[in-house]
């Protein structure tokens, strides 16, 4: 019982510590943003390889989505001869909560990932190293250009993940399964509010989980234990702690924006 | 190849100060004493090599001159600035006239040759492309690499690499190269390129060489000074041939590989018989 | 650099494509329209129970939205609930005898406004009062009287002669 309670108060502490190193990563790497400024080119490079490399995932993982949230929502409307309301169904659901939250999820496992083990590994071979005594600061020209990049794009793959999803949802529900066109458009017009749904649910959502993922990603790496098994563990860490922290965010969001 | 003629012993009158001081060097790595109390003096324009068994703590030392950690106590010059004492931005400048060799090469991967070696002059300079060209390929044909300037970091023998992240390392004509065990996994041909290079940059070009490594043959043959680390401290320094004249046991064994000696062949153990008769009996 | 420049490309597609999402999202998916300027006058409504009716609830004639419910106050003299009205500038001949009832559109649907057009000549303006109201039928006063009328027997609820 002590042994239980003595643990748990090392992992605690070890935690803490982490999210300290973690802070003031964070803020060193913010301090390094007027020198990034200088060179845009790094950051667009990045905003290539996790931005435009994401879409395929995104796009296709929207399409299904949206066509499996027309199929439910219709499956369960249908009973109550309410099946002109599936458009704002599948819209708000899409707008609130899954394409920002499943938007994030697959940019952890896909870019996030990728990002961890690409720094740890630059770690791992003395790069970095090399380039702090070439008098070259990672932060400025690795670690900024990263996250910047990826706070770029989050917003962006979550909006393409919406929109994809809704029209995912459109073919379904009309096309297959006889839903009244106008109804699917109109009733999701008059429902879903420009400024309550999509900039509070895609647009606010998607930027503060594209901190939370970029800002996990780049720091796992960063703090990877410089080894094949330390990049690995690294990496895992990178996805099962975004996944977490942005379902936990997700909560206190909605409860903030959509709660009554 | 050149040798000095006077050997370099103590007793000789003081030289220009010396590039890097190092007086009461201690570091700790968790309870372990990496360095106790340890004076070091690395000489301009010579080639001083520290040697000693692995795990000594060659490349943390070389870290610690580097500033990328800081001494627990004592003090590190680099001609004539406190390394750890110094601001973000005084230590980049300072780093700009050092330059360290890893021991992997440590090239970066997403970039060819070419581009590795133009990175420090790139970032630090605002020198036209067409001066960085020019000077890249001076570089890369100091070390024999000039055909090899468009190939990717993964397309080299670890040999080339190492000559690649040589020429990197001397882009910004740097006044000290660090080199982390240069020779260490390295064919006896490649061997040989780079005991040469290592030598003629350093006179060629007026440079003060810090290599750290175990392969003692080889070093011992280009080095003007050497110092032997172990267990912390330093057990002896001197020319090449002082230490060959030495006295110290440790010092023989290590210098002539032998493979017992001060250093035990065997790990701290039980007595043999005990060991082996526990096998019958129960413990008490 | 032209493996650069293919780059650049790709990445401005990427971002092209998501505020072309973005925009969707905005046109298509939202209420945008809604958030144009109010030019609609305004009308007021006092009701006894407007059950569910919310703010932004839509205002009909004949099935036809002509405007929005804008404010839900409550009058704390004569405990009635004071409904506004914005009805949009266009439909400006609402007799100024209409009725209002509070609806439910559909069974499960949200409460809104519907007007019946009156006789009169003379037609609402800005500020204008419908006098006339139907309040929302609230579930569970009505399954209350019908179980009182069931209950009080076979007591024929009214003698007209």
């Amino acid at each position: 019982m002590i042994d239980g309670l003595r643990r748990l108060g090392r992992s605690t502490l070890f935690w803490l510590n982490r999210l300290g190193r973690a802070t003031l990563f964070l803020l060193r790497l913010l301090s390094a943003l007027p020198t990034l400024a200088k060179r845009p080119g790094l950051a667009i490079r990045q905003l290539y390889s996790v931005g435009v490399l994401s879409l395929p995932i995104i796009a296709m993982s929207g399409l299904f989505v949206g066509m499996v949230l027309g199929l439910q929502g219709y499956a369960n409307l249908v009973d109550f001869g309410a099946t002109s309301s599936l458009g704002r169904v599948v819209a708000l659901s899409l707008a609130r909560e899954l394409g920002p939250v499943l938007a994030a999820l697959l940019y952890a496992a896909r870019a996030g990932s990728a990002l961890t083990a690409e720094i740890g590994l630059m770690k791992a071979t003395e790069q970095l190293s090399a380039m702090q005594m070439m008098a070259v600061d990672p932060f400025a020209r690795v670690y900024a250009p990263r996250f910047v990049a990826g706070i770029i794009a989050m917003p962006l793959l979550a909006g393409i993940f919406t929109a994809v999803g809704i029209l995912g949802g459109y073919f379904v529900a009309v096309q297959q399964l006889g839903v009244d066109s106008g109804a699917f458009w109109s009733q999701m017009q008059s429902t879903v509010k420009l400024f309550d749904d999509v900039i509070n649910g895609v647009v606010i959502k998607s930027v503060v989980f594209g901190w939370v993922a970029n800002w996990i990603a780049v720091f796992e790496g960063y703090d990877a234990i410089p080894t094949s098994e330390g990049i690995s563990l690294a990496t895992t860490r990178t996805v099962v702690n975004t996944s977490l922290v942005v379902l936990a965010v997700d909560f206190v969001l909605t409860a903030l924006f959509f709660g009554v | 190849m050149p040798m000095p003629n006077t050997p370099f012993s103590r007793s000789d009158p003081p030289d220009p100060p010396p590039l890097i001081t190092v007086r009461g060097l201690t570091f700790y790595r968790g309870d372990r004493a990496i360095f106790r109390d340890v004076d070091l003096d690395i000489q301009r324009g010579k080639v001083t090599a520290i040697m000693g068994p692995s795990g000594a703590g060659k490349t943390t030392l070389l870290r610690l001159i580097g500033g990328q950690i800081r001494p627990h106590a004592g003090r590190i010059e680099v001609d004539g600035a406190c390394v750890h004492e110094l601001g973000r931005r005084e230590l980049y400048q300072l780093r700009k006239r050092m330059s360290m060799l890893f021991q992997s090469g440590a090239l970066f991967t997403d970039l060819s040759v070419f581009d590795n070696v133009a990175f420090p002059l790139r970032e630090h300079t605002r020198l036209s492309e067409a001066l960085i060209r020019i000077l890249v390929l001076m570089k890369l044909e100091a070390v024999g690499l000039r055909g090899a300037r468009d190939l990717m970091p993964s397309e080299l023998s670890g040999g080339m690499a190492r000559r690649a992240a040589l020429a990197r390392s001397i882009a910004l004509d740097p006044m000290m190269i660090m080199y982390d065990e240069p020779f260490s996994g390295q064919d006896p041909i490649t061997m040989g390129v780079l005991i040469k290079l290592i030598r003629t940059l350093n006179d060629a070009l007026g440079l003060t060489s810090i290599i750290v490594s175990h392969d003692v043959k080889e070093t011992a043959s280009i080095a003007d000074y050497i110092y032997l680390l172990s267990e912390g401290s330093i057990v002896d320094h001197g020319s090449p041939q002082a230490l060959e004249r030495s006295r110290s046991a440790w010092v023989e064994q290590f210098l002539h590989a032998l493979p017992d000696g001060p250093m035990s062949f065997h790990y701290p153990a039980a007595a043999y018989a005990q060991d082996l008769s526990l096998a019958q009996e129960p413990s008490p | 650099m032209g493996a650069f420049k293919k780059m650049e490309l790709a990445v401005g597609v990427f971002v092209a494509l998501g505020l072309a999402a973005f925009f969707m999202l905005a046109m298509k998916v939202s209420n945008i329209a809604e958030l144009g300027e109010d030019k609609g006058y305004k009308v007021t409504a006092r009701f006894e129970n407007i059950g569910g009716l919310k703010v932004r609830a839509p205002v009909t004639l004949a099935g036809v939205r002509i405007g929005r419910v804008v404010g839900i106050g409550l009058d704390t003299h004569t405990y009635e609930a004071v409904v506004t009205l914005s009805i949009e500038p266009r439909y400006d001949r609402l007799p100024t005898d209409s009725s209002a009832s509070i609806l439910t559109s559909g069974v499960l649907g949200e409460q809104y406004v519907g007007l019946e057009p009156g006789g009169m000549d003379e037609y609402l303006k800005n500020g204008g009062a419908l006098k006339l109201t139907q309040s929302a039928l609230v579930l569970e006063k009505l399954i209350g009287h019908m179980l009182t009328n069931a209950v009080s027997g076979d007591n024929p609820p009214a003698k007209t002669p």
